[in-house]
């Protein structure tokens, strides 16, 4: 069992992902980048259920079901948003923006 | 035997996350991601959650990355290629990254922190995969201690459902 390896994985994943939201403009990879960050989260709940019991499998049972219905409406606001500018790049809808 | 291919998959989630990020075309973005989330999922048969690899093929793999892949389909990108990389945040997310990978790595490396000797849980997880099989074992938690949370979980999804068609319709 490899759970400090495991957690290395994980903080790495996380970091890539957030690196990526920072980093890239396209609504999409953001997005997939996001998805990332969730699979991290995942990692670490399954490393430490070998800890604590199973009650952190539990939890990623339910991280997937969030993320699915994430990623349903973020797609949905992305389709909505590429019907009105015509673009995925995020540079262009600042109206929320401070 | 087990170390290996576990460093497999670590090199090979860790090579498809950095993939995801740097590959221009959304559609190779996607595939990177698929990669990363096989890997992911055989981490997770090593890591005694059999049921979670599974699940982790067949719903994110498969469902949720095709739904992107519709998407991508849907608005026909992945032609020309436009620059999009934020160049002024590019520097900070390294400083920041690599500080933080330091110190990890700075924690693993500083010697065994015992968390493998105390794996309890371990234990219990084989108990209850013998006694009632990959999906019991999760299963039987689901529905007695986190039943509440199951059925709200349902609720989102019906939530989630509904904003979507909402969202995604022409004259909403």
């Amino acid at each position: 069992m490899m759970i400090e390896q495991t957690l290395v994985l994980s903080a790495a994943l996380f970091i890539i992902g957030t690196f990526g939201v920072l980093v890239r403009r396209n609504a999409i990879i953001m997005f997939l980048c996001i998805e990332l960050q969730l699979n991290a989260v995942n990692v670490a709940f399954v490393a430490f259920s070998n800890l604590v019991g199973i009650d952190g499998q539990v939890f990623v049972f339910f991280v997937m079901t969030v993320a699915a219905a994430e990623a349903a409406v973020g797609l949905a606001i992305i389709i909505s948003i590429f019907r009105h500018y015509q673009t995925v790049d995020v540079d262009n809808f600042n109206l929320l923006k401070w | 035997m087990e170390a290996f291919i576990f460093y497999a998959f670590f090199a090979m989630a860790i090579g498809g996350a950095i993939g995801v990020v740097i590959s221009k075309s959304p559609v190779g973005s996607l595939l990177f991601m698929v990669t990363t989330l096989f890997a992911i999922s055989g981490e997770f048969v090593l890591l005694e959650a059999h049921f979670l690899a599974a699940v982790q093929v067949i719903v994110y793999a498969g469902a949720i990355m095709v739904l992107f892949m519709f998407v991508i389909m849907l608005l026909n990108l992945g032609h020309e290629y436009q620059q999009d990389l934020r160049i002024g945040v590019m520097s900070i997310g390294w400083i920041a990254a690599v500080s933080v990978m330091a110190g990890v790595l700075g924690w693993r490396l500083r010697g065994d922190s015992g968390l493998s000797a105390s794996a309890t849980g371990a234990m219990e997880i084989q108990a209850a995969l013998e006694q009632y099989g990959a999906v019991g074992a999760i299963a039987r938690p689901l529905y007695t201690t986190y039943v509440v949370p199951f059925e709200i979980t349902g609720i989102l999804l019906l939530v989630a459902i509904v904003g979507a068609l909402v969202l995604a319709k022409r004259n909403a």
